[in-house]
């Protein structure tokens, strides 16, 4: 019989649709799965049988139909579902069940996907590895004693051991696209606005946005068609229809499609490896019609001190209401503590050391006289890099880097020099900071590991990026990792 | 004290109210507004600021706000954001306010406010929209204070219910009649936002609050520097409040002392102020606009449309009634500030003279209204059934006493004033034969009161008058009883 867990999310839906596997069966081999494998991966921080055989009940009594019903799906940490524990990674919501759903998880239940549990994640996504998760990090299934990505990286490493075929992530600087690409996993960061942050928790408003990761290029699409449209209550939520994401994914034409490789996006600091697959994935669009040329964007090398000064100072006040009064951990109140002291320490022990670095920085930023200095003048730098961004479609339809500037490097590597951290995110944040949708697909490996290829796109242009996807997938041979470490 | 202080100084006030929207939802989320209701009934995940919930605007607050502005002659921004305000109290579930800061919805404006029989031009500086915060109850120490309190309970059912802040640009040249000005200007201000209804403002509910803030300085010389009296929450106490702080002012800067710039609190009891949290420590509230909100930016030709449909000023209003009903000043301001005015108005359009609508509404029923701990307009009588008891008693149907009888039943919910007569039967005794043999059986009881009478001592007929009355249980008309009394007795009224 087929192995259920290495089918993709369409070819799943066939087998239940052929009645060759019910929708429980499905559910239970990924149950089964992730209790085979991942003790040594740790994707999931929560996995919750219970309610995943209960929607595939529901799908196999026909209660639920559509492209995706039945299918299962891993929920990145930071999206709300009641009943659920939701933790963001952190020790501060430790214990927190939210009493709703994040409008994105209520969508997802409505598609019939089954959701099998939470996936792991750096603490409140701030991180490039999800090392700085405060229940452990999560190994990369390609070699286990390497990152999988962050903030992310539960989600992509699932994908990536075959724990789901499906799984949700959320994108501030690169958190759905960077580990995409270190897992050889497709990861799409659509249009600021397209899908509803409503229970999403906050890292930067003004940046998050969630999205779709699959194993190919159409199981994203069809997963981003669920999960995106406006809703009301989200007031950033774009009141537009959805791109032909589905369509572009069949499609897959890249005739006569003009895309611009990034100049400012390569050369010193790039791994010749990713320089090489990135390269030779240009060709490939090329060969298939595509109109290549290279764009300058002058500001993108200020992308990431800006996005270092305007990601925090939100999150600075985002993470504010995280002070034990209401939910979540709290600390030192014996009756003798002012209430003052027990906020204090439950923020000093709830929170883990990189996202209190991140607090800092950004009340620093919006102090009284140096919001100027510092936060206005990184608005000011988000205005020019989205004015690069415009300029460029004038003269292209897409635009494409590499995703990460490196492979996956060891767990550790990069724990005591956050710079060199934050630096694998160099290619990743222009799109954030100027809200237009961005992807990133599978372009091999180098010495034995992924490599990702970072495609741009106008706003509202999702459908663009599924092109580009979609034609490369076609004539790259498929990132099949070799998991030699489970046998 | 107050007025050779202000002899010596020159005064410089400011105002900040905080009003409540009467929306029927929240600012950020369709909670209710209404007040009173069992503690964090009126929560969702979104006023609660539980992660990942998120605001939407409740365009009927901002609506509201432009009308404020509007009647505060204020200039409406054609463009505008929220701004987080950052500090940390447990009232505040997302431990920042959303606010506007350098972005005002209104600026610039005005209000003209009758002091003393001159006008006054009150200066507006903004008039913008934030959300309250919740309510915290400290338990176990004996002030109710978070000083020795075992323990703080917080209710979040007011948590991000819509408040307009508007705040005055500093008042000067006030002189002698600052405190009166800040109370005049309060009281204004409230009947402005009365006649908007966009409030109910109950200042004793905590609906509309003002901080005051005083400076005084020598004749010639810089503004002093200025206190923030906080929480003043009624008229009495914005007028105690710039006066309390003038006095206190002027002992400190005449003894050569400095006033120091910080938030007072305010006594209801002793009328004084004390010292709160030192603005020299105060928190930086790192102030960014709301990334979660878009702009807001009003079509002109809405704010065109509220514009045109502003109702009148209060003060033209109280003129127009003035000439029309022949009442003193003294009197619209009296029916304003007891909130009757309207009342008045339709009690007199259903029929009844101004001053017999004016003494009703005034008297027993702004008393009932009191006793009740509700607005005149909430008692269960109507203007057309206060015309009516008046109609009756004109008529002879009813003497004062059985009108106030009628009245009491109206208000007890027993119906309409015919109804309430009907059902207690309380109409006048008509019957001349019942009312003799009244007479007689008095006069028959106490016959000492009747020989004092004939005797001159007209007075003594009281006791008898009381006497029939009684037995016709208040029915019969207190004064005819008395004539026909003095005739039996053969004596004459003088």
């Amino acid at each position: 019989m087929t192995d259920l867990t290495r089918l993709t999310a369409v070819e799943t839906r066939e087998a239940i649709t052929s009645g060759q596997a019910s929708a429980v069966e499905v559910a239970q081999a990924h149950l089964d799965r992730i209790a085979a494998v991942d003790d040594r991966v740790h994707a999931f921080l929560h996995v919750d049988a219970e309610g995943a055989l209960a929607q595939a009940k529901r799908v196999d009594a026909g209660e639920v139909t559509g492209p995706l019903a039945g299918v299962p799906l891993a929920l990145k940490d930071v999206m709300t579902m009641a009943g659920v524990p939701t933790t963001c990674g952190s020790r501060i919501l430790e214990g927190w069940r939210p009493p709703y759903d994040a409008t994105v998880t209520a969508r997802l239940k409505a598609a019939g996907v089954v959701i099998l549990g939470k996936t792991n994640m750096d603490e409140f996504a701030m991180g490039s590895s999800t090392e700085h998760s405060a229940y452990g990090p999560t190994h990369n299934p390609w070699d286990l004693d390497r990152i999988p990505g962050g903030s992310g990286g539960g989600s992509s490493a699932a994908l990536a051991s075959y724990q789901a075929p499906l799984a949700i992530g959320t994108d501030t600087g690169g958190s759905i696209r960077q580990p995409a690409s270190v897992t050889g996993t497709v990861g799409v960061k659509p249009t600021y606005g397209a899908v509803s942050r409503y229970g999403l928790v906050a890292f930067s408003s003004s940046l998050d946005q969630a999205g779709p990761c699959a194993r190919t290029v159409l199981d994203a699409a069809l997963l981003h068609e669920v999960i995106a449209g406006h809703d009301p209550c989200d007031s950033t939520s774009i009141p537009a229809p959805v791109p032909p994401v589905v369509e572009a994914a069949r499609n897959a034409s890249v005739e006569g499609l003009r895309v611009g490789v990034v100049k400012e996006l390569q050369g010193d600091g790039y791994e010749p490896g990713v320089t090489a697959r990135f390269e030779e994935a240009v060709a490939l669009l090329q060969s298939q019609g595509a109109i290549v040329s290279e764009v300058s964007c002058p500001h993108f090398g200020y992308a990431l001190p800006a996005y270092y000064l305007i990601a925090p100072s939100e999150a600075s006040s985002n993470l504010a209401r995280f002070d034990g009064v209401r939910y979540g951990l709290r600390v030192g109140d014996d009756g003798d503590r002012s209430l003052e002291e027990v906020m204090a320490l439950t923020r000093a022990r709830g929170f883990g050391a990189e996202v209190k670095r991140r607090i800092i920085l950004g009340t620093y930023a919006l102090s009284s006289g140096y919001y100027d200095a510092y936060y206005g003048q990184a608005q000011k730098v988000r205005t020019l890099i989205s004015r690069d961004f415009q300029a460029a479609w004038s003269r292209v339809d897409v635009l494409v880097a590499p995703t990460c500037p490196t492979v996956a490097f060891p767990l550790g590597a990069k724990l005591e020099d956050p710079l060199a951290m934050y630096k694998q995110d160099i290619c990743s944040i222009p799109a954030n900071l100027y809200g237009g949708p961005a992807a990133s697909f599978p372009a091999g490996l180098s010495e034995g590991l992924p490599v990702g290829f970072q495609v741009m796109a106008p706003t509202l242009r999702d459908d663009l990026l599924y092109r580009v996807g979609g034609a490369l997938e076609k004539v790259l041979p498929p990132a099949i990792p070799p998991l030699s470490w489970e046998s | 004290m107050y007025e050779k202080d202000l002899q010596e100084f020159e005064p410089v006030i400011g105002l900040e109210t905080h009003v409540e929207l009467g929306t029927a939802s929240k600012m950020f989320c369709g909670c209710a507004t209404e007040f009173g209701a069992e503690p964090n009934t009126h929560t969702c995940p979104v006023c609660l600021g539980l992660p990942g919930a998120l605001p939407v605007v409740n365009e009927k607050a901002i609506e509201s706000t432009i009308r404020i502005g509007l009647a505060l002659h204020c200039d409406i921004a054609t463009w505008c954001r929220f701004a987080r305000k950052n500090y940390f109290y447990p009232d505040m579930p997302k431990n920042f306010q959303t606010s506007q800061y350098d972005e005002p919805l209104c600026t610039d404006g005005y209000l003209d406010v009758d002091v003393e029989g001159s006008v006054v031009r009150v200066p507006i500086e903004r008039v913008h929209l934030e959300e309250d915060t919740g309510k915290t109850l400290h338990v176990g120490g004996s002030t109710g204070r978070i000083h020795g309190a075992t323990h703080s309970l917080v209710d979040y059912n007011r948590a991000g219910i819509p408040l307009v802040e508007i705040v005055t640009k500093p008042v000067v040249g006030t002189g002698q009649q600052a405190a009166a000005v800040a109370k005049a200007y309060v009281t204004e201000l409230r009947d402005v936002l009365r006649g908007l209804d966009v409030s109910d403002i109950r200042m004793e509910q905590g609906s509309m609050r003002c901080d005051v803030n005083t400076s005084l300085n020598r004749p010639g010389e810089p503004w002093g520097t200025r206190t923030e009296t906080k929480n003043v929450n009624s008229l009495r106490s914005v007028e105690r409040a710039v006066r309390s702080e003038v006095e206190r002012q002027a002992v400190l800067l005449r003894s050569g002392g400095r006033i120091t710039q910080e938030t007072r609190h305010f006594h209801e009891d002793s009328g004084t102020t004390s010292p709160g949290r030192s603005k020299e420590e105060a928190t930086d509230y790192r102030y960014f606009p709301e990334p979660d909100l878009v702009p807001i930016a009003p079509d002109p030709d809405w704010v065109g449309a509220l514009k045109a449909v502003l109702p009148e000023a209060p003060s033209v209003r109280r003129k127009q009634l003035l000439a029309q009903l022949g009442l003193s000043d003294l009197d619209a301001q009296a029916m304003v500030n007891a909130g009757v005015l309207d009342l008045v108005l339709a009690t007199t359009e259903a029929g009844a003279p101004a001053a017999e609508a004016r003494n009703w509404w005034l008297g027993s029923l702004a008393q009932a209204a009191n006793t009740q701990g509700v607005e005149a307009s909430e008692l269960a009588i109507t203007p057309a059934q206060v015309a009516r008891v008046v109609e009756l008693v004109a008529a002879g149907d009813l003497t004062a006493g059985l009108a106030k009888q009628v009245v009491d039943g109206v208000l007890a919910g027993e119906g309409s004033p015919d109804e309430v007569i009907g059902s207690r039967g309380l109409a006048v005794v008509k019957d001349e034969g019942a009312l003799t043999e009244a007479v007689e059986a008095a006069l028959a009881a106490d016959p000492e009161a009747a020989e004092k009478v004939r005797g001159g001592k007209v007075q003594a007929v009281g006791a008898l008058v009381g006497r029939v009355m009684k037995q016709t249980r208040g029915q019969a008309d207190a004064a005819a009883v008395r004539a026909l009394l003095l005739e039996k007795l053969g004596v004459s009224d003088s």
